[in-house]
């Protein structure tokens, strides 16, 4: 009897304690896939998470209290990043989510964050034609990756034929369409751009490949701007090789080829060709340097790379940090209003500003990839260029801007009938 | 005495010039800047004064490699010869004796990016014109071709001059052919516009439709739409000869996937949904004994073909004694059972070799192209698989008909109570079936680790394309499995450029599932009294 009351003592004592320090610490949710096809790609993201809450409570927490992070596992199943979002914002209540990779997973997750007001960072590349006023995008919308690609691709490379080869989903799509208008209004004619999908992991480029040969071989310079995701990028550069195209005869500008994706392949055949992203490891900047010694004690391998989303994850994460500092709470409302115009340093030495349309200013760089799977800065804007959330190339969304400030306060107005056509666009 | 002055005077200019003269050692130094622009104006400079000096080409050639550094120090240019971790074996450009092992750290590198390396690239290749060896001169001689430009008609005729081979005079004298349908005017234009017409190349193509459009000579563009539709004639004959070529080596890989399908699904009537997983316990075995011999790259896929079908017949043998076995004649549970290992064989995978995909290594005799000519290259990669599919084919084809296991496979699969009371042990043979068409199953792995990703859902990919064939050739006939697999990759190949990849694999599907409503036992249906079971 005596024991049991002992135990009973104990356990409220624990209990107790528990909700005290619960009630210490402010929840951040990480909504990545940590399993299925993702994984491979996500697992660092809340790694990264995991690191900077780490970092940031070494300093003492936010606002004097620690941060806690809640990490949930959506499993690469788009459905289940909604259900999972739900958990925590009803259930753990957390304060703000990092998460999501895929737009498809972003778009499932979207009426559950509107609906239950909550604040997710997303610190992917998208093709962007959104904005939420609950979300805030760190990854770079289309006129900060693409266009300024294509940009370098026709102006120093002298490119005047183009393949734009996709993997047959959203994003390529999507960028695709704003590319292809945006090289016709530059007076490109349309029996010279040549565009491909393929289907996820595809395999077997050779009859492509061949085409794209035949189409670079008209006299005129080619380039491929690849939207190609994923697996079916080793397969794509190996044929190139094999099929004797080299990187000076039909460069390879890729927007979803980084630092994570190149460690783990065979680099030979990819040399020399391009990326476009607004960070590379081998930025030189002291504040870079600092972050990947950080990663790679905190991951415990001296081998691990770093790459662009986990640049937009960490200046997600300081401008949340910097935006309830200046709020004095973790209120949804207070803090979206209190980081717009807010800017922190980012890692290639330039400064990230969360814009009006909770977009960042970035500089764009183009990289050309080495035999060690790291990129050289071939080229990159002069300064930041500001993300713009609805493009100016679509026929549909060209009056369209976002502006969460008075007196717009809209994700999609239109300029010229003045008018907010709502959230679901 | 006025001479005497003329010649003081002389010597003089001359002690200044030397004084002041560049020479090959100070103004590589310039080579050392950050800017590219820069860059590329001291290479123009370097080929400008020193194209006759033999220490430019090895200087051209690391630039272009990668391998050109400095070092940090006292600026002295080295080339790396071997990395090993941080630090760089490394000889000195302009004294080779001196060799040196220098930290990564001290060295910079003479960076370049595609434009320069263009340019140097088209330098070295007007350097290497005159080379000594066949293959670099060809070499130059086709880069000369690909970029021919006016400067290039004094060099060419040199060139044409003193060459001997028939080979490379042929890629000269087109060059220069299109530099006269370019620049020559009246008959001799006409003339070469004509000549043109033999030649195949794309570049000579391209030329001829520039002069078609831009000329305004009447006769002129008679000839030159003449020799288009020669050149294009033939090119659409060498592209059909291609889209065959590539349509076969798709098929091959098909075969390669299906032909321990056709033996474990077609012989033993095992619905086997780990199949793909054999494949991709093949793929992993070559990327181990990789890296334990990282010495023995070329040769690696002569050891892992071997090593992959006995490690994938084992794991094939170990499945069938543990669960198979047990669930014959119930295709439904088989089918559930084999899903379950499937993907027990992939965990596995990614918890032993982690969910990232691992690098295969191509031994460098598979990789680049054989160049029939100028319209038409098969890459060697392909047409290995091919070969090696047909082997594979022919082998097992042998092992079923001519051993005396596959005598007792063929009993076995025919009449299982016969067979035992013939005195055949039946369950040793299954087993021993299962286990070649796992293994086989392994080799197809090693083949497709040279073409596609090495990672825990590379069978995935095939398995479904795997039992299309089976299904189509016809269940329990390797033959039916041969055709099948070539028919499906003729096909696919000769939509895909009509249609897109996307399509191409949907109309596939399509007309399987219709020829399936018209035969539903395939191509090649088995006969005989035990075909209805």
């Amino acid at each position: 009897m005596k024991k049991m009351f002992a135990k009973a003592i104990v356990t409220s004592a624990l209990l107790g304690g528990m909700l005290a320090h619960a009630a210490d610490t402010i929840k951040v949710g990480v909504l990545h896939s940590l399993s299925g096809t993702m994984a491979i790609s996500e697992t660092t993201l809340k790694d990264t998470v995991l690191m900077l809450i780490d970092e940031q409570n070494k300093k003492g927490g936010v606002l004097g209290k620690k941060l806690e992070p809640v990490v949930v596992d959506p499993a690469s199943n788009w459905p289940l990043f909604a259900e999972k979002m739900r958990g925590l914002l009803t259930q753990d209540k957390v304060d703000v989510t990092f998460g999501c990779w895929t737009s498809v997973s972003r778009k499932s997750v979207l009426p559950v964050v509107e609906e239950l007001n909550g604040l997710l960072f997303y610190p992917v590349q998208y093709e962007g034609e959104e904005s939420s006023k609950n979300v805030f995008y760190t990854g770079a919308a289309p006129n900060q990756q693409a266009i300024p690609a294509v940009d370098y691709l026709m102006n120093e490379i002298g490119v005047k034929r183009w393949v734009l080869a996709g993997t047959d989903y959203v994003y390529p799509r999507t960028t695709n369409k704003i590319l292809e208008s945006y090289l016709k209004a530059k007076g490109v004619k349309a029996e010279d751009i040549m565009i491909n999908y393929t289907p996820f992991g595809h395999s077997d480029w050779q009859s492509i490949v061949s085409d794209i040969k035949k189409f670079g071989s008209a006299g005129k310079k080619t380039a491929v701007v690849s939207t190609i995701n994923g697996d079916a990028n080793v397969p794509f550069y190996k044929e190139l090789g094999n099929q004797g195209i080299s990187a000076e005869d039909i460069p390879v500008v890729a927007f979803s080829v980084g630092e994570e994706e190149l460690s783990g392949i065979d680099t030979k055949p990819l040399v020399g060709h391009l990326a476009a992203w607004n960070y590379f490891q081998s930025a030189e900047s002291d504040i870079n340097e600092k972050f990947i010694s950080t990663w790679k004690k905190f991951i415990k391998n001296d081998k691990r790379v770093t790459n662009d989303p986990m640049e937009a994850t960490y200046i997600g994460f300081n401008l949340w940090v910097k935006a309830v500092e200046k709020a004095g709470t973790t209120d949804v409302d207070a803090v979206s209003k209190a980081i717009i115009g807010l800017e922190v340093p980012n890692l290639t030495g330039g400064t990230a500003k969360m814009l009006k349309n909770h977009h960042l200013t970035k500089p764009v760089l183009i990289g050309e990839i080495q035999e060690d799977g790291q990129f050289e800065t071939v080229w990159s804007t002069e300064g930041e260029v500001a993300g713009d959330a609805w493009s100016d190339f679509l026929p549909a969304s060209k009056d369209v801007i976002a502006d969460w400030t008075a007196p717009v306060n809209c994700g999609n107005y239109n300029t010229v009938t003045k008018k907010c056509s709502g959230q679901n666009y | 005495m006025k001479s005497t002055i003329l010649k003081i005077i002389f010597l003089n200019l001359l002690l200044i010039s030397s004084l002041f003269a560049s020479s090959f050692e100070t103004d590589i130094d310039k080579l050392q800047t950050n800017s590219l622009k820069k860059k590329t104006q001291v290479v123009k400079e370097l080929y400008e004064k020193y194209s006759e000096d033999e220490r430019l080409n090895p200087l051209f050639r690391n630039m272009v490699s990668g391998d050109l550094y400095y070092k940090e120090n006292n600026k002295t240019f080295v080339i790396i010869t071997k990395k090993e971790g941080k630090n760089y074996h490394t000889t000195q450009l302009l004294d080779p004796s001196k060799m040196e092992v220098i930290n990564k750290r001290d060295l910079d590198k003479v960076k370049t990016n595609n434009k320069l390396r263009s340019i140097i690239k088209g330098l070295l290749a007007e350097m290497n014109l005159f080379s000594k060896k066949y293959e670099i001169r060809l070499k130059s001689a086709k880069n000369i071709l690909d970029n021919v430009s006016k400067d290039d008609e004094k060099l060419l005729n040199k060139a044409l001059n003193l060459e001997t081979n028939s080979k490379i005079k042929e890629v000269l004298l087109e060059a220069k052919t299109i530099l006269d349908a370019k620049y020559k005017d009246g008959f001799e234009q006409i003339k070469a516009v004509t000549a043109l017409g033999e030649y195949i190349s794309s570049q000579s193509l391209a030329t001829l439709k520039q002069i078609e459009a831009s000329s305004d000579n009447e006769e002129l563009k008679k000839v030159a739409a003449k020799s288009i539709s020669s050149v294009e004639s033939s090119r659409s004959f060498y592209s059909v000869i291609e889209t065959a070529f590539f349509g076969l080596s798709q098929g091959s890989v098909l075969l390669l996937a299906a032909i321990g399908l056709a033996i474990t699904f077609g012989v033993m009537k095992v619905i086997n949904m780990a199949h793909g997983e054999m494949m991709m316990i093949g793929a992993y075995t070559t990327y181990t004994l990789q890296q334990i011999m990282p010495n023995l790259i070329e040769y690696s896929i002569f050891i892992a073909i071997p090593a992959a079908f006995i490690v994938s017949g084992i794991v094939g043998i170990i499945i069938e004694r543990l669960v198979i076995r047990h669930l014959y004649g119930r295709p439904l549970e088989t089918l559930l059972a084999t899903f379950g290992i499937s993907l027990i064989l992939q965990q596995l995978v990614r918890t032993i070799y982690s969910p990232l995909n691992q690098e295969v290594k191509t031994p460098s005799w598979m990789s680049g192209a054989w160049e029939i000519n100028s319209a038409l290259s098969l890459t060697y990669n392909r047409l290995y698989i091919i070969i090696f599919a047909l082997l594979v084919f022919i082998a097992i084809l042998a092992v079923l008909n001519k051993t005396s296991l596959g005598l007792k496979v063929r009993a076995v699969t025919q009449n299982r109570q016969m067979a035992q009371a013939m005195g055949i042990k039946t369950s040793w043979i299954d087993a021993m079936t299962f286990g070649i068409g796992s293994g086989i199953a392994g080799i197809a792995g090693v083949a497709l680790s040279q073409l596609t990703n090495v990672g825990p859902n590379l069978g995935q990919a095939y398995i479904v394309d795997s039992f299309m064939v089976v299904v189509f050739g016809g269940v329990g006939n390797l033959w039916g499995t041969l055709i099948g697999a070539v028919t499906l990759g003729e096909i696919n190949k000769f939509i895909e450029p009509v249609a897109g990849a996307v399509l191409a694999k949907v109309i596939i599907l399509i007309f399987i599932i219709l020829f399936i409503q018209k035969r539903p036992r395939g191509l090649f249906p088995q006969k005989g009294r035990d075909a209805q079971d």
